[in-house]
């Protein structure tokens, strides 16, 4: 899982599609190519397109749900805390810690 | 050459012209029976009667199901009307019921949203900039 969750984050154009995702959750795969395309100048293929997609779902990060006729791609952020419980980041609001 | 008359499946005739005239305010055009149930039917834009046709053609054919099952699925428009102001469209559509695949967004230098025509298309709306 986590193997597949490194390879999703490795693309900057997958990161990309979860920042757009992160913006607005629920989107068609036709929105999520237009934004690329015209927000972000990414000329790459609907398929492409897909394809990303398919690697974000097989990490996790991205949900698909059917909603009668269409399909929607939801944002899951959840299996990113395998990182931070693999190297913990440091508590903000704990006091600094003083040099001995 | 000028496109002159582009068109949409519709799953019923009737439906689509109620739709397409009192929700979304197009007029009838050409309204001529062809065969036992069809009908040569066409809407024009209220703003330009004279401009380019939309045909609402019978989605009787076994090849359109599955055409615009998987176009719905990827959530892709079969036409794109203009409007000047997609989001007062919007509120005003989705007022009427109208339900939206898409809000309004601003896709760089237009702003688009897709509905449901209710007759087994998705839609585009969009704004281009003002010149």
């Amino acid at each position: 899982m986590a193997d597949d969750l490194f390879k999703a984050l490795a693309d900057p154009t997958r990161r990309t599609i979860l920042d757009e995702l992160a913006e607005q959750s629920g989107q068609t795969l036709f929105e999520i190519c237009s934004r690329l395309s015209m927000k972000h100048r990414l000329g790459i293929s609907r398929q492409a397109v897909s394809q990303h997609l398919a690697v974000l779902e097989a990490a996790g990060l991205v949900e698909t749900r059917r909603e009668g006729r269409y399909k929607f791609h939801d944002l899951n952020t959840a299996p990113l805390r395998q990182i931070t419980e693999r190297w913990p980041a440091p508590d903000p609001s704990a006091p600094e810690e003083s040099p001995p | 050459m000028k496109i002159h008359l582009t068109s949409v499946f519709v799953d019923d005739q009737a439906k689509a012209l109620r739709f397409y005239t009192e929700i979304l305010g197009f007029v009838k055009k050409y309204d001529v029976p062809v065969g036992e149930t069809d009908r040569w039917l066409t809407v024009v834009s209220r703003e330009n009667p004279g401009g380019t046709e939309l045909l609402l053609e019978p989605a009787g054919h076994p090849a359109v199901k599955p055409y615009r099952d998987a176009l719905a699925a990827d959530g892709i428009p079969l036409a794109q009307f203009a409007v000047d102001d997609v989001r007062a469209e919007y509120e005003r559509l989705s007022g009427l019921g109208v339900r939206f695949t898409q809000e309004p967004l601003d896709m760089g230098p237009v702003t688009t949203a897709v509905f449901d025509d209710t007759c087994g298309n998705l839609i585009q709306l969009a704004t281009q900039p003002q010149e």
